[in-house]
């Protein structure tokens, strides 16, 4: 068994109170900062530690809280991002709804190294019944004086609320969000100036995820260093990996960076092999947005090593052979699964969730789902699939927030390794989708 | 027709949204309290949402250019029930996409549409970040996930919703 950061109690019963939690050991952190540490220690520390931000960009933690402004007098704000909308993630959802508390400690500890004295948690809208749970568990920690005036006595003082979203994928991107909180539509802003500098309200903010925020906690007890000490390279510590789709046990599963991918989808202790005693045939292991990867890349990486749940090993070979660790949503795709039918249902989801303010993004998104639906659906033509990658080539690089990459790389990397995929279906179209050709599923707007 | 006002309604509820921001930034209770006039409603009436504007000293064109963005506000009356199913990759590749169509002959209706009782509108959604135990399907307000649907825990939910009636 690896080592436990987050899930430790994850099966202790009651461990959504504040009773248990605090049995268990929760909230030391916040008793040590406010009592023992300044701010700045404790930047320090997550520095030491090696963090890197849990949303999917992997930008370390540490480095992104020194960037905050302390030049101005206007007031500081930390942002929690629990919009987890990317298909294939659900490990914020599941560690919200199973211990709450571990956010909220993390946000209280995180708040206070960053002097943010007003801290928010944007949560997708559609996690209504996740919003009820965080609501409960705030109003416990403030009348156990955990939040409020004088934190456990100390003059560190610090208001926490829950934001809901409306439905909207965007918002996981971190202006888009803070618009969205702002009471508008979430379109995403031009950067520079960075929330850093200019975040929420035009005040020096920090966004971080929801697993980053409840890494902290453990940091602050334990040290950085300690921290640092697990995973390999600059992949430290541990990292939440929800897997799903063809293996015999979905789930989420906090593992020790560095395990093999092949332990990963094989050992019985993570996903357990494959469902229905099938083949692998390919994962995303990032996410929608990251490229995908057949069997033998995803295993091994083209020096032939084996590959490693690390950031790096992951994107070993660049776009050409690797892949990225993005959020830790991993889903495989047993041998009967169809690429062309998954990268068009990815491509309408791309489509149906761009704010629209990018020409290359808006229009490009939509083109690519409507020529990939002309192949999945037999009326395709061999010219298409060079127009996808060229589409795609055209979106990457030329928007203002990453979500057009996160359309174009899906596409991009289906084809460079399953061409062979859809040059069947263009040639041949019976051959494969022919069960879905009669009835189509629900369309777009 | 009849719209729920919420001023009154949810007074306290509201003033305690309102009191979460800066004084000069009331703007930002905006999704909350169309969450709320829509659980009283069942979607957003025009009149309605200019109540929302009135409570948040905006434009009601601020209101309605962000409620019409965010995908879970109806703007059109519709179903009691909002059958909310998920439609995404990795809920398809469990199932999700023949379930619909199970929901669409089940009800006689298509996605998008509604029932003739009034009960029940299909409305494919993205990802709910459940795909660990999809298929999945939320029904609003109160939006518990309904998780490893299967055609008997489908009819047994409508079942259930039409017995309620
Ligand atoms: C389209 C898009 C969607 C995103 N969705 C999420 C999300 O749901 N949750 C999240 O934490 N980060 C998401 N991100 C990344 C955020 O912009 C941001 O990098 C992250 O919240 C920073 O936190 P971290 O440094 O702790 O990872 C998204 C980015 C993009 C471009
Ligand atoms: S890239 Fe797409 S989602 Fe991002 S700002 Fe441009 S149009 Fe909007
Ligand atoms: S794909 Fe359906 S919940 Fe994620």
């Amino acid at each position: 068994m690896g080592k436990k950061i987050l899930l430790e109690h994850i099966n202790v019963p009651g461990i959504n109170t504040l009773e248990v939690y605090r049995k268990m050991g929760g909230y030391e952190s916040v008793r040590k900062a406010v009592n023992e540490m300044t701010p700045d220690a404790i930047v320090e520390e997550v520095k030491k530690s090696g963090l890197r931000g849990r949303g999917g960009a992997g930008f370390p933690t540490g480095m992104k809280w020194s960037f905050l402004d302390k030049s101005t007098d206007k007031p500081r704000y930390l942002v929690c991002n629990a919009d987890e909308s990317e298909p294939g993630t659900f490990k914020d959802r599941y560690l919200m709804q199973r211990i709450p508390h571990a956010l909220i400690e993390g946000m209280i500890t995180s708040s206070y190294a960053l002097g943010a004295r007003t801290s928010y948690i944007y949560v997708r809208g559609e996690m209504m019944p996740v919003i009820r749970i965080l609501e409960k568990a705030i109003k416990e920690a403030y009348a156990a004086g955990l939040l409020g005036k004088n934190i456990l006595g100390s003059s560190y003082s610090l208001d926490l609320y829950v934001q809901p979203g409306g439905g909207a994928y965007i918002c996981g991107e971190e202006t888009a969000l803070l618009e969205s909180l702002e009471g508008k539509r979430g379109n995403p802003r031009n950067k520079p100036p960075f929330p850093a500098v200019w975040g929420l309200y035009g005040c020096p903010t920090v966004v971080n995820n929801v697993e980053t925020i409840a890494d902290i906690p453990w940091i602050v007890n334990h040290g950085g260093d300690a921290y640092a000490a697990i995973g390999v390279g600059k992949s430290t510590g541990t990292k939440l990996i929800s897997a799903c789709g063809n293996i015999n046990k979905p789930g989420v599963y906090e593992i020790e960076l560095g395990i093999t991918v092949e332990d990963f989808i094989y050992s019985d202790e993570y996903c357990g092999g494959i469902a229905n005693g099938r083949e692998l045939k390919a994962v995303v292991a990032g996410g929608s947005s990251v490229p995908i990867l057949p069997k033998n890349l995803i295993l091994t990486t083209a020096n032939n090593e084996k590959r490693l749940m690390t950031y790096e090993s992951l994107s070993d070979g660049g776009f050409a052979t690797g892949t990225m660790l993005g959020s830790g949503g991993f889903i495989v795709f047993d041998e009967q699964q169809c690429i062309v039918r998954n990268l068009w249902n990815f491509s309408r989801f791309y489509h149906h969730e761009s704010c629209g303010q990018c020409s290359p993004c808006r229009e490009g998104t939509g083109w690519m789902e409507k020529v990939l639906h002309r192949i999945e659906y037999g009326h395709g033509k061999m010219e298409d699939i060079d127009l996808l990658v060229s589409i795609a080539k055209n979106i990457e690089g030329k928007t203002i927030c990453p979500l057009g990459e996160a359309a174009a790389w899906p596409v991009a990397s289906a084809i460079r390794h399953f061409r062979a995929e859809f040059e069947a279906h263009v040639q041949n179209p019976d051959s494969c989708c022919k069960k879905h050709l009669h009835r189509e599923l629900v369309h777009s707007h | 027709m009849n719209i729920e006002y919420i001023k009154e309604k949810r007074k306290g509820e509201i003033a305690d949204i309102i009191s979460r921001y800066p004084a000069d930034r009331k703007k930002s209770a905006l999704l909350p309290l169309l969450h709320i006039a829509q659980e009283e409603n069942g979607w957003l009436p025009v009149d309605a949402m200019d109540e929302v504007a009135d409570i948040l000293d905006i434009k009601p064109i601020e209101v309605y250019e962000v409620a019409s963005f965010y995908t879970m506000f109806h703007l059109k009356p519709i179903g009691k029930y909002v059958l909310e199913v998920c439609r995404t990759g990795p809920c398809c590749n469990v199932g999700a996409e023949e379930l619909i169509h199970y929901l669409e002959d089940k009800l006689g209706v298509a996605v998008g549409e509604t029932t003739a009782d009034g009960l029940f509108t299909i409305k494919p959604v993205e990802c709910l970040a459940a795909c660990g135990t999809g298929p999945v399907l939320q029904i609003g307000p109160e939006y518990h996930y309904h998780e490893n649907l299967t055609r008997e825990k489908l009819d047994q939910l409508i079942d259930e919703l039409r017995r309620a009636n």
